[in-house]
């Protein structure tokens, strides 16, 4: 039998229900799986008591026959959540020391469905970054080695890089994310997980410490499809505290999914076909194409002709909001203030903002805030506006003639630990194909489809029009189920 | 368009983040990368198309005019670097 620590998120619900095990022995081995895997740097902060108590109140609750969807299910938690009364960093030192008053509404919905919380993950500063490198509190590593003898350490992905290494290290049996521009499903590309980001205004953003507010949207990342379709679930929903979430109901997503595709049309996006693909990426697509086939779909060449300029796009709006929401950092109300000697107010919130951002972040702030800069608006921001306006009416008019998109997640495996940090136009270039439905508000999922010649895991990424997440985890499910893929990284972290 | 030093350090300014002459100098060039590239978008004509601000249609509601939370002071204060007789403290800003 496997170890409960193998178990995803149905399988420990399950077998907690059916009486296989007590939810203190399932919180007790991931807390013992998280204590031992330090050399992930997965965690910021640990929580094993949440976790114990949460357990605790699971076991009553199961011997009294009132058990909540996920009871007994413990979850790692991505930093950028505010969880009252434990330390929330967004990984930076800006937010040195601060302990939330107030949950966020995704936590809350999470812990209030009997979940229990393993530690907050670490993640990139502010959830810039696409390879974890961006943390104040160091890198996350990703469990994957090469198959090349070398022991490079690989990139987990990003920004939800704790949350995949975690996963991917079967020491956590899911986790939170969030996506701006791909921070779920690149690392779930990189690490042979899943994740899944819903449609925009799915899930609230209450709580959840901001960086580009009409793009920041949370999501789901686990094992497999039908575990990303439990949590999702337990995680969306209407909230008024957040003026953009969505008053729809949240449609049983677990119990609707089903792998055949029979009468749905899957769009192939022909300029997803980027130059200096690896041509292992390009086959796994030609494979993708044909399982969905198989699962009964049909299969049409479309076009999204904006596709190129998504990522300039992206790079002026997303730092444009972070220039904006970030200015709440002012050494004032909470986290880190440096006064230097004599300083005045001026001085201070310079000073503070100085020592509290890291580079990335500060480079973001700069631009944004340039772009918005009298005489420099209109010309990159309210452009930026319109063409974000053309990407999302391409992805409007490809969905009046399918039904889903399936593309690559990622144009290439996971890269080692900085290969590309020294050149950030090079990071942005890795979110190619994930930042289009993020411009667009769309649901998009990335599922592992296969390893490359170095025994890394590649994912593909399926797009679904706005509120079919259904769709698109149905569509995950075909892929699934015909790739097999089960590889599992070597365990070479445990101490 | 392109930015010079002198730019970096107003942008900053604006931005109320402390650089030094090395920091500028090391951003003039990493800026000037990345705004070349944005700059690509000025092949697109988006001639008669309206900037798009909220992706998913919605609707801003509204509710009654009621006070809905309060009374936590010492919640708002408590993460707060410096909080004295129940206020922010900040350095002296009247002479």
């Amino acid at each position: 039998m496997a170890g409960i620590t193998d178990l995803g998120i149905a399988g420990i619900r399950d077998g907690f229900r059916a009486g296989e095990f007590s939810a203190r022995e399932v919180a007790e081995a991931f807390n013992g799986a998280v204590a031992s895997a330090k050399a992930l740097n997965a965690f910021i902060i640990e929580t094993p008591d949440h976790a114990i108590a949460a357990a605790e109140v699971a076991d009553k609750a199961r011997g009294a026959g009132e058990l909540l969807p996920l009871s007994g299910v413990p979850l790692g938690i991505k930093d950028l959540f505010c969880t009252a009364g434990y330390q929330t960093t967004a990984a930076s030192n800006i937010l040195g020391g601060f302990t939330p008053p107030y949950e966020s509404t995704v936590t809350g919905k999470l812990f209030a469905a009997g979940a229990g919380m393993l530690g907050k993950l670490n993640l990139d500063q502010f959830a810039m970054g696409s390879s974890n490198e961006t943390s104040a509190f160091g890198n996350v590593v990703s469990p994957w080695r090469r198959n090349d003898g070398g022991n490079a350490a690989l990139a987990p992905g990003g920004s939800s890089g704790g949350s995949s290494s975690a996963i991917a290290a079967r020491i956590v049996p899911a986790a939170t994310g969030t996506d701006t521009g791909g921070s779920i499903r690149q690392p779930a590309a990189f690490t042979g997980i899943t994740g899944i980001k819903p449609t925009y205004g799915r899930c609230s953003r209450f709580g959840i410490v901001a960086f580009a507010s009409s793009l920041d949207q949370a999501g789901a990342m686990a094992q497999d499809v039908r575990d990303s379709a439990i949590l999702l679930e337990a995680m969306s929903g209407f909230d008024p505290k957040d003026s953009t979430s969505l008053e729809v109901s949240v449609p049983q997503w677990e119990v609707g999914l089903s792998s055949n595709l029979k009468g749905k049309k899957v769009g192939i996006p022909k300029e997803y076909r980027v130059d200096n693909m690896p041509a292992e990426i390009d086959t796994l697509w030609q494979k993708g194409i044909e399982w969905l086939r198989d699962a009964g779909a049909e299969i049409v060449d479309i076009s999204l002709p904006h596709t190129r300029y998504a990522l300039p796009t992206y790079y002026i709006i997303a730092p444009a909001e972070a220039s904006s929401n970030l200015a709440r950092y002012d050494g004032v109300r909470y986290g880190l203030r440096d006064l230097p000697d004599g300083a005045n107010l001026q001085d201070m919130y310079a000073a503070t903002r100085a020592a509290g951002f890291g580079p990335e972040v500060k480079r973001r702030i700069l631009i944004g805030t340039y772009v918005l800069s009298a005489g420099f608006y209109d010309a990159y921001y309210t452009k930026a506006q319109k063409v974000r306006a053309l990407i999302a009416r391409d992805f409007e008019e490809a969905f009046k003639q399918v039904d889903i998109l399936l593309t690559p997640t990622a144009p290439s495996a996971a890269f080692a630990l900085g290969e590309k940090s020294a050149d950030p136009l090079e990071m942005y270039l890795n979110d190619v194909f994930t930042v289009p439905a993020s411009l667009a508000g769309v649901p998009a999922m990335s599922v592992p489809a296969g390893l490359d010649s170095k025994g890394l895991p590649l994912g593909l990424q399926i797009i679904g029009r706005p509120l079919d997440e259904q769709g698109v985890l149905n569509a995950g499910l075909a892929i699934e189920e015909r790739a097999g893929f089960t590889a599992r990284p070597q365990n070479w972290w445990a101490k | 368009m392109s930015v010079d030093a002198a730019t970096v350090r107003k942008i900053a300014s604006l931005a109320r983040i402390a650089v030094t002459d090395g920091d500028v100098e090391a951003m003039v060039p990493e800026l000037n990368n990345i705004l070349g590239w944005i700059e690509q978008l000025g092949e697109v004509n988006t001639d008669g198309v309206a900037p798009l601000a909220a992706v998913i249609p919605n609707h801003q509601r509204l509710r009654a005019d009621v006070v809905t939370d309060g009374n936590i002071r010492d919640k708002v204060l408590a993460n707060a670097p410096q909080a004295e007789h129940g206020f922010f403290a900040v350095p002296k800003v009247i002479e």
